[in-house]
């Protein structure tokens, strides 16, 4: 298995923590992490890639073919959905933010401190 | 028996989705009635399981597949006693929270109601469940539940942004969790904690195991909201309506120590198992800054809830010094910590709700001296303060007793006084406030200008009497706060929990469908030196507190330390900034710090 599905799962996370850190806007912060997760889709995939594997299914394709892992490809896509309601939510908030606050700047938001 | 695990999720789960859909139907009553009688169920079946379960181990494989020839094609709920202790410990206070929230007037139904019952379930499921990323679905569940209840008065802007907070650094968390189940599946091909285990001691120590088990333990650690990864917390528990707050500091932030413990339990102690010393070492560590960071903050706050956030982070870190001496007596003592602490923590979020209710504010320099006509609210107050500050005989002194024991045992005999400190200032703070709001002692605050308070009365409309139902469930917690202590078999009960939680062959044993029994462990009575310790954390809690608010010309030395103090939490604060950006560097900086230390000294 060649290394760089990892390297590209470890710039992606990268970028996005740098992204997050550094926004000056809740979309784009919310963006950043969407980024982020795609990072766990490179890394989980790979994961589960065999070389010249075939897509797990097997209505189509001899019982014993060389395929590829479904269970990795089963968490990813249980990690769609949940970090889909998680981005939902936070758009959500954001949205409120910016109705009732008119701002979606992070550093404008906040009046918690001292 | 074990038929009833699945439905300790699957209950709250259909009561939520009961309520959404027939909302229309229902009025308020209506919606709180059938929300507090799905968490009554729930307790209910928890509790059985509890009983059934005893000091072993039942299994339940969803759609009855079980494993064949040493692979866990399925799924399972895995639930011990200290699992399903704490699931019946949750559903508990989530009914006590409902029965309280039944009478807050600023609930609409049927979202808040809705919201809590998920939140149940994900909790129950993340205590019982066997299996990794099973674990990380109910993280996340718990996770999104909580961030929509927290935002839930969408038109505050801190609560908008505390649950904002909460949402991006949890959503970090989480990712990295998922990335260290990645990492483990790559390297065992292994989802349940028991086949994980397995395959761990076969293959033993190396890079991958490692770099999996800094990812997960980080997330684990951010949930539990250990410093630096603790920032979340305070804004997120300072906003949350009070009996959301009493689920967020009773239940939630335990959550992230039980799966670290679990974790390393089942699954990664068998390859790491040999550095177990310098694990400690970390992660005691760890627990200390975080333990002494957030009673220093919660001394300097003046704000109610967020003072109690910090005292919450205090005790967490608490938590994880027992934990994190990876051992069975550490494991018993944070069991009886987590439960008669929860009940503390609990009992002073609902007392300070009260008083937001009757007087709107929640703010010491606002209350002060304005909460003497509620005695009743100042007494159970009073002595939730008591309790926090270890006095003995009662459960928090009991488990940290405990945790003094099991200190000294691992030979960190420098603790048991480290402990009683933290315990000594976090209840002097909370008895600090009580003294000036139930009281009024201490200097009146100057006149203040109506900006310098940004929260927001919680009350719509400020109540004249505190309704009976609100204070029912307080008397309930308090209840609870000293039976955990009084009642005599409770240490026994979390030693053999404990001895059972510990056994990683017997775990996997079990789960791969064989037995396996341990032999009874008795637990020892507190020891002389643990009264001293308990009752020397309620005195000096006191002390501070008197010399804090008596003094009209303070002595010297007092007024000396006070300085050093003020001195020492100022940087402690500005780092308190409220900014995402800054919360998530220090995430960063707090994961890279925590990955460098033990793969260093693990590699």
């Amino acid at each position: 298995m060649s290394v760089y599905p990892y390297l590209v799962a470890a710039w992606l996370l990268g970028v996005g923590l740098y992204g997050v850190i550094t926004s000056r806007n809740y979309v784009h912060l919310i963006v950043c992490l969407t980024v982020m997760q795609a990072s766990t889709y490179v890394l989980l995939l790979s994961v589960g890639n065999v070389a010249g594997g075939k897509a797990p299914i097997f209505a189509d394709i001899p019982s014993r073919s060389v395929v590829v892992d479904p269970v990795v490809q089963a968490l990813t896509l249980t990690d769609v959905v949940v970090e889909a309601t998680v981005v939902a939510l936070l758009l959500a908030l954001v949205i409120q933010a910016n109705k009732r606050f008119g701002t979606t700047d992070p550093n404008r938001m906040n009046r918690m401190k001292d | 028996m074990s038929q009833l695990a699945p439905l300790t999720v699957a209950v709250p789960l259909l009561g939520a989705a009961l309520l959404s859909v027939a909302h229309v139907l229902l009025g308020r009553a209506v919606a709180d009635a059938l929300a507090i009688a799905a968490a009554v169920a729930t307790m209910v079946m928890t509790l059985l399981l509890l009983v059934h379960v005893g000091d072993g181990l039942t299994v339940y494989w969803f759609g009855g597949w079980h494993p064949r020839a040493g692979v866990a094609i399925g799924i399972d709920f895995a639930v011990g006693p200290i699992g399903a202790g704490l699931a019946t410990f949750v559903s508990l206070l989530m009914v006590l929270a409902l029965i309280y929230g039944s009478r807050h007037v600023s609930v609409e139904h049927p979202y808040y109601q809705v919201l809590m019952l998920t939140f149940l379930a994900g909790m129950i499921g993340f205590c019982l469940s066997g299996d990794l990323f099973n674990m990380f679905v109910m993280f996340e569940v718990m996770s999104v539940s909580a961030v929509a209840l927290v935002g839930y008065k969408v038109h505050e802007r801190a609560a908008l942004e505390g649950g904002l907070n909460f949402a991006v650094i949890n959503t970090i968390g989480a990712f990295l969790f998922l990335l260290g189940i990645g990492v483990l599946y790559g390297h065992t091909g292994a989802l349940n904690l028991a086949q994980i285990g397995r395959a761990l001691h076969h293959s033993g120590n190396s890079r991958v195991v490692v770099v999996a088990f800094v990812l997960i333990a980080s997330a684990l650690l951010i949930k539990a909201a250990i410093v630096p990864f603790h920032f979340w917390l305070a804004d997120a528990y300072a906003v949350a309506l009070s009996p959301v707050c009493i689920l967020l500091a009773g239940a939630m932030s335990e959550m992230g120590i039980y799966g670290l413990a679990r974790i390393w339990f089942t699954a990664f102690s068998p390859a790491l198992g040999g550095h177990a010393a310098t694990l400690r070492v970390i992660f005691v560590g760890a627990g200390i800054i975080t333990a002494l960071w957030g009673a220093a903050m919660a001394l300097s706050e003046d704000h109610l809830k967020r003072m109690l956030a910090f005292t919450t982070i205090a005790l967490v870190g608490v938590y994880l010094i027992g934990v994190g001496l990876l051992s069975e007596d550490g494991i018993a003592a944070v069991a009886v910590f987590v439960v008669g602490d929860g009940f503390v923590k609990a009992l002073l979020f609902a007392c300070v709700g009260i008083l937001q209710q009757r007087t709107g504010w929640v703010s010491q320099r606002r209350l002060h001296g304005r909460g003497r006509h509620l005695r009743v609210t100042g007494l159970l107050f009073a002595a939730g303060g008591l309790l926090m500050a270890s006095l003995p005989p009662f459960g928090s002194f009991l488990g940290k007793s405990m945790l003094d024991d099991a200190a000294i045992k691992a030979g960190y005999s420098f603790l048991p006084p480290l402990v009683m400190l933290v315990s000594a200032m976090c209840g002097a703070a909370v008895l600090r406030a009580g003294a000036r709001i139930f009281l009024g002692w201490g200097p009146a605050p100057a006149a203040q200008d109506e900006t310098d308070d940004d929260t927001e009365p919680e009350a719509d409309a400020v109540l004249d009497r505190t309704p009976a139902l609100m204070l029912i469930p307080v008397l309930g917690l308090l209840v609870g706060a000293i039976g955990t202590g009084a009642w005599p078999g409770f240490a026994g009960l979390a030693a053999s929990a404990a001895h059972r939680f510990v056994d990683v062959s017997g775990y996997a044993t079990i789960v791969y469908g064989g037995s396996a029994s341990l032999h009874s462990v008795g637990s020892s009575a507190p020891e002389w030196f643990d009264y001293l310790y308990g009752g020397g954390a309620s005195v000096l809690a006191l002390a501070i507190v008197a010399l804090d608010l008596w003094g009209e010309r303070p002595t010297q030395l007092w007024g000396a330390i006070q300085g050093a103090a003020t001195q020492l939490v100022r940087p402690l604060r500005s780092v308190h900034s409220g900014k995402i950006g800054d919360y998530t560097a220090a995430l960063t900086l707090g994961v890279g710090v925590l990955g460098a230390l033990i793969a260093l000294t693990l590699g």
